[in-house]
């Protein structure tokens, strides 16, 4: 029953967008009630005050859909044929954009889980955002694997059930392994980004200025009344999603891991591949999370709870794991020459002179060089310049697995197994489709749901004081 | 005001409520709630605060347990699952390896752990809130739509033996409530 119109407040709201900067997580001034506003109205936005950028890129990506969807019912028509893939080939742009996928989701969990189990308070202005980050980045990951298939439309035949030919996947093979890695990891996201937005949902149906809305989020906050006793069981289980959503998380990447480490083809077969592909999950999930949330902040005038701080906190982690990450392709370096095996030091010496040698060292230039930028607090501070690092860093973690997955096939053990891989242009539809679906995804996102968590800001404000101190400035 | 008492014996009043404007005024006024003997209460706030929910007497959930059923479920499960496509189901000698390779089971039986886990942790927080609930006597109360945005608010429930609808209104009126009201069953 609202009184007011939450969209004229939003432009009203006595608190200025200024970031405060790289020391505090929110502007000084906001109230409970100011940040259900601002946080709300941003959804509740006529659709004449729908920023241009909004419109502009959700269009854009609706139109890169459609070549989605082009090239899936080509791809259905006539079989994964009109892809580069070949024998001995035959893990082309489609694994490639499945690991890349899957470890952009991971930042979402890490920010959502890890952050909040190490009390981190720049979590809270970012992680709902990276959880429907995580959710998208998984439902695009899990296409690869499954057009990959030859024929899709069976893809159940993955899942273990009584089937009347009495058959049977094989759990020990880790391709299973990863789609039971893969569908809990998506289930889990769901389950834990859905429980994180029931009490917002409930503000939405409480502030919502119009009936069919209130009955919308009415009924996806199933009757959230705020009771304590509600807070109490609540606040228990999402802790425990917590700490079950880490162990998934750092299990899920090691399980697509093992799908090339437990393998013989030299490049794949070694024990340093589950840390350094977590590490580099979660390196290339910062970067999205950058990639989006700086445009975003600026579109929807949030730079006084998307604020600097939260911008040079993700760049160090993004910092942090990518030297991980350079650790991991100096001790692939590092065995390949000290096993004294041949194939893994003609891998290498391939990988980084042979006819893909330019991706390798574009590999390097993105992922180790440039990010070292990043060690200057002038760099991290500079916002366009942290959005052409992070984009650069999506770049440099994608040609990582074009790396490990195609250079590697193409020179096996023996020479009569080489052979050459060249994507066509289905493949880069696809991959560009699923790019345009993950955007649109996030643009319908932030239009329909609060995009931040209100109640969690609700307990920043509580624990900064400004809880019951008035606005800054009177109009 | 005959009149509400005999509401209040009919039952058809869900209780009185106060509403606060910080969440130190609630927990104050819970507090003395408590000790002036009521105990059937509840209260309503924009986020969780802190200690308020120990205040009126509500200590201890069973949500975890649960969670720990559910995490037990999936690891039994998942492994028996494994065990029965393995070596009952379909046993498959590949390179003479034995039938129940548990090993290889480990990250299945993982999954399978998680998955239940966090399923059951959804299911028991909603179960025992009692929720889905559309309808709820507080929604009857115009102001409740704050509870949601930025007020807290105590309510003393009919239930309560001690529950007399003017002493109830009274009393909250004495702890601070800013606004005191009936709310309708």
């Amino acid at each position: 029953m609202p009184t007011e119109n939450p969209e004229e407040k939003l432009l009203a709201t006595n608190v200025q967008v200024i970031d405060p900067g790289p020391a505090s997580v929110l502007a000084p001034g906001h109230t409970y009630d100011s940040v259900t506003d601002k946080i709300a109205g941003t959804v509740f936005l006529k659709w004449k005050n729908t920023p241009k950028g909004w419109i502009i890129g959700a269009l854009i990506s609706f139109a890169i859909v459609n070549v989605l969807l082009y090239a899936v019912s080509v791809l259905f028509l006539k079989g994964v044929g009109i892809w580069g893939i070949n024998i001995p080939i035959g893990w082309g742009f489609a694994i490639i954009n499945f690991v890349w996928w899957i470890g952009i989701g991971h930042a979402g969990t890490l920010i959502s889980a890890i952050l909040f189990l190490l009390k981190q308070d720049w979590r809270t202005s970012i992680n709902r955002f990276a959880e429907a980050m995580t959710l998208f980045a998984v439902a695009c990951a899990a296409m690869f694997p499954i057009l990959h298939l030859g024929r899709p439309w069976l893809f159940y035949w993955l899942m273990p059930y009584p089937s009347s030919m009495w058959l049977w996947p094989q759990p020990r093979s880790p391709l299973e392994w990863d789609v039971f890695a893969v569908s809990t990891y998506g289930t889990v996201s769901l389950v834990f980004w859905y429980v994180g937005l029931i009490p917002d949902l409930a503000t939405m149906r409480d502030s919502a200025p119009k009936l069919w809305m209130q009955r919308m989020y009415g009924v996806l906050a199933l009757g959230w009344r705020g009771s304590i006793k509600h807070w109490h069981r609540y606040n228990k289980a999402y802790l425990l999603l917590a700490g079950l959503s880490t162990p998934l998380v750092l299990s899920v990447h090691t399980i697509v891991s093992f799908d090339f480490a437990i393998s013989v083809i030299p490049g794949w077969h070694t024990t340093i591949f589950p840390p350094y592909f977590v590490a580099g999950a979660i390196y290339s999930g910062f970067a999205m999370v950058l990639t989006l949330i700086i445009p975003l902040r600026s579109w929807y005038k949030m730079q006084d709870i998307i604020t600097m701080r939260h911008i040079e906190a993700s760049a160090k982690v993004m910092l942090g794991t990518g030297l991980i990450v350079a650790y991991g392709y100096t001790q692939e370096a590092f065995f390949a020459w000290y096993s004294g095996d041949p194939y893994e030091s003609f891998m290498y010496w391939n990988r980084m002179t042979g006819p893909y040698g330019f991706t390798y060292l574009l590999l390097i230039l993105c992922n180790i060089a440039i990010p070292q930028a990043l060690w200057s607090g002038k760099v991290r501070r500079n916002v366009p310049l942290v959005w052409c690092i992070s984009i650069v860093v999506n770049i440099g973690m994608w040609l990582e697995r074009f790396v490990i997955v195609v250079v590697s096939l193409t020179r096996d053990f023996l020479p009569s197994q080489w052979g050459t891989y060249i994507p066509t242009g289905w493949d880069i539809a696809t991959y560009v489709g699923t790019l345009g679906f993950f955007v649109m995804c996030m643009f319908l996102f932030v239009r329909l749901l609060p995009a931040i968590s209100i109640f969690e800001e609700r307990e920043v404000v509580h624990h900064g004081g400004h809880g019951h101190v008035e606005p800054a400035y009177e109009p | 005001m005959n009149h509400d008492v005999a509401l209040n014996e009919l039952a058809a009043v869900h209780g009185a409520m106060a509403e606060f404007n910080t969440p130190e005024e609630i927990l104050a006024a819970a507090e003395r709630a408590y000790a002036a003997g009521y105990r059937q209460m509840d209260a309503y706030t924009p986020f969780a605060v802190e200690g308020l929910a120990e205040t009126i007497g509500f200590k201890k959930n069973y949500v975890a347990l649960a969670v720990l059923i559910g995490g037990i479920c999936g690891v039994t499960g998942g492994y028996s699952l494994l065990y029965w496509i393995t070596v009952i189901a379909y046993p498959h000698n590949v390179g003479a390896r034995p039938l129940h390779s548990w090993p290889s089971y480990i990250p299945i039986t993982f999954e399978c752990m998680i998955l239940l886990s966090a399923l059951t942790a959804l299911v028991s927080m909603l179960a025992m809130n009692g929720l889905p609930k559309p309808y709820h006597p507080v929604f009857n109360v115009p102001e409740f739509d704050r509870a949601s945005k930025d007020k807290f608010f105590l309510c003393i429930e009919s239930s309560d033996p001690k529950f007399r609808t003017e002493e109830a209104l009274e009393f909250l009126r004495e702890v601070g409530g800013s606004e005191v009201m009936l709310v309708p069953a």
